[in-house]
């Protein structure tokens, strides 16, 4: 033999393949198209785990090592002034790890390039050294020192948001005095991960920044000499969080303690879980859908590949292959469409993946927050697929291990049709044989009809309850924004003022209308339940910021009682009529019992109203304000501006219009972005089912067809006959898909409504237009392909061949 | 046009003893069917003319062409090479929708298996014709001819072999065709049941005056035919003229 064909002959033993599996990668050439779809299905329900589950460990795991690298306290509490003697009694509470005191002051900020004022949040630190609780990650330049009171640290978003670095100033109006402000060091907080000013909607990290300044420099500057307003603390493993709340209360009380609060009602903590419920929510309700499809899908065409083969089948077995031989061939077909879904779906995963991060870190503010592959998510999807897989395939691997080889080369018995009530319908309405033909295959396979139908229907369903938290947004912004809030801008105080203080309001530039706000922090007792918020004081016949009854009808305040959100009254469990105790937390902390005399629409946040004058009297105290909602001349809203800037006493601004630009860029940036992703899935979905049922429709009616075109039917009759079962069933599915996708928003609701949020489920019309429209459109272009098909029927060949 | 010297020129022979006019001339007519490399020719110029109403039986060994040359004169198929008319009119030259409008209007054809849509019964198989077609009879009628007016709202799966082959004629007679076309009508059928399916063709041939093509490998129902067509290797070998016509049921195989 010569070495050349000898080389030959080795090289065709290694890479021999079996005849078996030579048919195998045939099938799957031949299956191309159908294959694809069904392991796109795959991947999408993949890819959607994986980028859900990998997004919400990444998050977990960038909060626990930030949280517990600078040390995030477990407790909170805010109060007016109080000692620094006072600290060794908090310390000494039963369950305190560590606690440390601070001032915490919002102050005015002057901005170089920007007319409008932003908001600073001034927290001190000890000079030199980082805050033992609630510290701070240096990512540029260098803690404060001591003897040098205008040092800060700003935080990283803020420099970002409005270009500052090193060594530049802030102008902040402290105390009534204009101040400049060296920037020292750039830094980021496990207490602003979320950074969001109280009152906003959103973060707005051009607006508001968290500056960090020396202890004895800002307690020099608001009076706070030797005291402090604010305390955070760690706890021990075995502390009773409620117990140390309570005393933590108690002590604080005669200092004006505005009430402490556990971890879980910290601002930015609370909106990083919510969002993370809002994930895991997502993620155990999207990707099953998506394999449920997926197995669907594959059932059917695993199915139909055993039933055409089964003379094969009978063959192979007649030769003396083992059943489990020739049912495994059907085994490997599955895994190859169902692997190359999950290759598809990890590496699509992983990519999305990043993008929801590359959104997240707009938002969150971490050190590091990188969107990490975790190997149990990758191994839950490869379990997750196999279970589709053999859910899917399974019936029809067994159909063709258990098939004898002397039943299956028998020609199968001819599908058995039925007379039902319709034919007498037909008969009587004369309807066309074409038709009848379409009906009676819609009707003989009820449940295959029934799940293509859902199959659709899902894709329709997939696309309303990704889409309606679109409607639901826009529906609270323009309630918000349009009927409630009316106001250009409020100015808020940093203490209470006589309201004289409107009257100047009303006289700056540019002021065209002016409406008094006075807030007060309480809790609210009803029975054992106990809800932190505040009441905010309503004049009559308020023309800026107003009060909507649950119709969004503007109502007047309640002259004696109390006008509670839907949200808080269902907390407290009362209703119109009941009464709630009132505990004031502020100046002299009466405490009086009040009738809940009107329900009122608020989607933000457990709040309650009163009118103005009734809080006045409530808090024994002459007509006061805290602050005033302002309508100004939009042309001459810079010169305003500049007076508010060196306004004294002013605690913060906050801009009606930019709360609503900053809303309408987040809607833009990431829902557009995660709609985008769930409107190419849905179209994966409709697509995957409208083509694989209509090509093993065509399948198991090729013949019928061709006799048909062999009659004397046009290519268009008959293709009417084939796509009119998939019309018929779109048709259903598009209707059936809209009261699913209604269900499923439904159930997604829940994540609607949060102690910060009470969103209603809105659904616009459009939104249903939108998703039929995508999943029609689809099952049309699927359509046009399969028809292309039928025009290539080869009549001869099939009239030729048995059944 | 120069036929082969061992092909046999099918115009002259029995034409003369036809007063039907020609339905089918076939000049010529060549198909090659190219599976990549090897061409393998179904047929090789063959010449041929079908007259109004008269039964004609194709004979010959599978391979031999005559299913080709059925499915060229029905208009499933086009020839590689030749003509034909169909009433003057030149066939080959359809396009196809032409040659749809054409089987639509003109043709009937019987398929060894029968063919009929599952989903459907009886009546409504035949009705699927009839609803196109130009001057057709009632469904009831076709399937009375066939003696199937008792088994009309059957579906195919209720009925036997021979009883929806014998739907399957009255499908094909039903729009009143000026052609039918049958291939091997019989092949799946035992000998009674056989004659029952040429009996309904028969009569079918004899009341609506249609010119009947039927494909056999079964000699022995080339006796109910007018003329025998013999085919080999592509050719026409032989064209008999059977001046005794026996009825169907007369004939054994």
């Amino acid at each position: 033999m010569s070495s050349l064909a000898h080389h030959a002959l080795t090289w065709s033993m290694s890479v021999k393949i079996s005849s078996l599996n030579r048919k195998l990668l045939r099938d799957l050439w031949r299956l191309k198209s159908q294959g694809l779809a069904i392991a796109s299905v795959v991947a999408a329900g993949i890819a959607l785990m994986v980028a859900i589950f990998g997004s919400v460990a990444a998050l977990t795991l960038s909060m626990d090592a930030f949280y517990e690298h600078y040390r995030f306290a477990d407790v909170f509490a805010s109060l007016k002034r109080a000692p620094n003697s006072l600290e060794t009694r908090l310390r000494a509470i039963d369950g305190v790890a560590t606690l440390e005191t601070r001032i915490v002051v919002s102050v005015p900020l002057d901005l170089a390039d920007m007319a409008e004022p932003a908001t600073g949040r001034l927290i001190s630190v000890p000079e030199g050294r980082n805050p033992t609780i609630n510290g701070i990650d240096l990512r540029r330049g260098r803690l404060v020192e001591r003897g040098r009171p205008s040092e800060v640290i700003i935080s990283e978003p803020f420099a970002e948001a409005n270009d500052l670095t090193l060594n530049d100033t802030v102008s902040a109006t402290i105390n009534g005095k204009k101040r400049k402000l060296n920037i020292v060091g750039i830094a980021l907080t496990p207490e602003y991960i979320y950074a969001m000013a109280p009152g906003e909607l959103m973060p707005d990290d051009k607006r508001f920044g968290v500056l960090w300044m020396g202890r004895e420099a800002l307690a020099a500057a608001f009076d706070l000499d030797e005291a402090f307003n604010d305390v955070a603390a760690t706890l021990r493993r075995d502390a009773r969080p409620e117990y140390v709340l309570e005393r933590l209360d108690d002590i604080l009380k005669p200092y004006g303690g505005l009430g402490a609060y556990a971890r879980k009602d910290q601002m930015s903590h609370f909106f990083l879980i919510n969002e993370l419920t809002q994930l895991e929510a997502m993620g155990g309700l999207m990707p099953p859908i998506f394999l449920a499809v997926a197995a669907f899908l594959l059932n059917i065409v695993i199915t139909r590949i055993v039933t055409t083969e089964r003379e094969q089948i009978g063959l192979l077995k007649a030769f003396g292959y083992t059943d489990w031989e020739v049912g495994r061939q059907y085994l490997k077909l599955i895994i190859v469409l169902v692997g190359a879904g999950l290759l598809m779906g990890l590496v699509a995963g992983n990519w999305i993946g990043q993008a929801v991060m590359d959104l997240y870190n707009e938002y969150f503010k971490f050190p590091l927050l990188a969107y990490r592959v975790e190997p149990s998510v990758f191994l839950t999807a490869g379990l997750v697929s196999a279970l589709a897989g053999a859910v899917g395939g399974l019936g029809a691997v067994r159909q063709a291990v258990r098939l004898s080889p002397a039943v299956a080369m028998s020609p199968p018995m001819p599908t058995t049709f039925k007379r039902t009530g319709f034919s007498a319908v037909f008969t009587k309405f004369k309807i066309s044989q074409p038709t009848r033909m379409i009906f009676r295959h819609v009707t003989r396979w009820p449940a295959r009809t029934g799940l293509t139908i859902i199959g659709i229907a899902f894709a329709v369903a997939i696309l309303v309850s990704s889409l309606f938290f679109m409607d639901t947004v826009q529906h609270v912004i323009s309630v918000i924004f349009f009927e409630k809030e009316r106001q250009t801008l409020t100015v808020s105080f940093v203490e209470p003022r006589a309201s004289t203080v409107v009257e100047e309001v009303r006289h700056l530039p540019g002021v065209l209308a002016t409406q008094p706000v006075r807030s007060v922090s309480v809790r609210m007792h009803k029975g054992t339940l106990t809800e932190r918020t505040a009441i905010t004081g309503i004049v009559s016949h308020a023309n800026l910021n107003r009060l909507l009854d649950t119709s969004i009808n503007p109502v007047e305040p309640p002259p004696g009682g109390l006008a509670l959100s839907e949200h808080l009254a269902r907390k407290l469990g009362v209703g119109i009529g009941d009464m709630v105790r009132v505990e004031v937390m502020q100046e002299r902390r009466p405490v009086k019992d009040l009738p809940v005399t009107r329900i009122v629409e608020e989607y933000m946040g457990l709040t309650a109203y009163m009118n103005l004058e009734a809080i006045n009297r409530l808090m024994l105290e002459g007509p006061t304000v805290t602050g005033v909602h302002i309508l100004a001349d939009r042309n001459k809203v810079d010169a305003l501006y500049h007076r508010i800037k060196n306004m004294p006493a002013v605690a913060g601004v906050s801009l009606t219009t930019a709360a609503l630009d900053s809303f309408q860029t987040t809607m833009e940036s990431t829902m557009y972005v995660m709609v985008g992703i769930f409107v190419a899935f849905a179209t994966l979905i409709a697509f995957g089912v409208t083509y694989n049922s209509s090509r093993i429709a065509l399948s198991e009616r090729a013949r019928a067809l061709a006799s048909l075109r062999v009659l004397g039917f046009t290519r268009a009759e008959v293709t009417y006959i084939l796509l009119g079962e998939l019309g018929i069933q779109t048709l259903i599915a598009l209707p059936v898909g809209c009261v699913l996708g209604y269900g499923i928003a439904l159930l997604m609701s829940p994540s609607l409504n949060t102690d910060m949020y009470s969103f209603p489920l809105i659904i616009a019309d459009s939104t249903y237009g939108f998703s039929v429209t995508v999943v029609a459109v689809s099952a049309i272009i699927c359509g046009l392909m399969v028809r292309q098909r039928v025009y290539k029927l080869d009549l001869v060949s099939v009239l030729k061949t048995r059944e | 046009m120069t036929p082969p010297d061992h092909s046999f020129d099918s115009h002259s022979e029995g034409a003369a003893h036809h007063t039907g006019d020609e339905t089918f001339r076939a000049e010529g007519i060549s198909k090659v069917y190219e599976t990549g490399e090897t061409k393998v020719h179904a047929l090789r110029g063959v010449d041929l003319s079908l007259y109004e109403g008269e039964l004609v039986v194709l004979l010959g060994p599978s391979g031999s062409g005559k299913s080709t040359l059925l499915n060229i004169l029905g208009g499933l198929d086009q020839p590689s090479a030749g003509t034909l008319y169909f009433r003057g009119r030149e066939v080959t030259a359809f396009n196809p929708e032409e040659l749809t409008l054409f089987r639509r209007d003109h043709i009937g054809f019987v398929f060894q298996f029968y063919n009929l849509i599952p989903s459907l019964t009886a009546r409504e198989n035949v009705a699927l014709v009839t609803e196109i077609a130009q001057n057709p009879m009632t469904p009831d009628e076709a399937l009375e001819m066939v003696g199937l007016g008792h088994r009309m709202d059957h579906f195919p799966a209720q009925m036997s072999g021979g009883e929806q082959q014998r739907v399957a004629i009255a499908r094909a007679v039903a729009k009143k065709p000026s052609v039918l076309l049958c291939d091997e009508p019989t092949g799946a059928l035992d000998s009674k049941t056989g004659i029952v399916v040429l009996q309904a063709l028969a009569r079918a041939n004899a009341e609506l005056n249609t010119t009947t093509a039927v494909i056999t490998h079964n000699a022995g129902i080339a006796e109910m035919a007018d003329r025998v067509i013999r085919f080999a290797d592509g050719h026409i070998v032989s064209v008999e003229r059977n001046e005794n016509r026996r009825p169907p049921e007369d004939l054994t195989w």
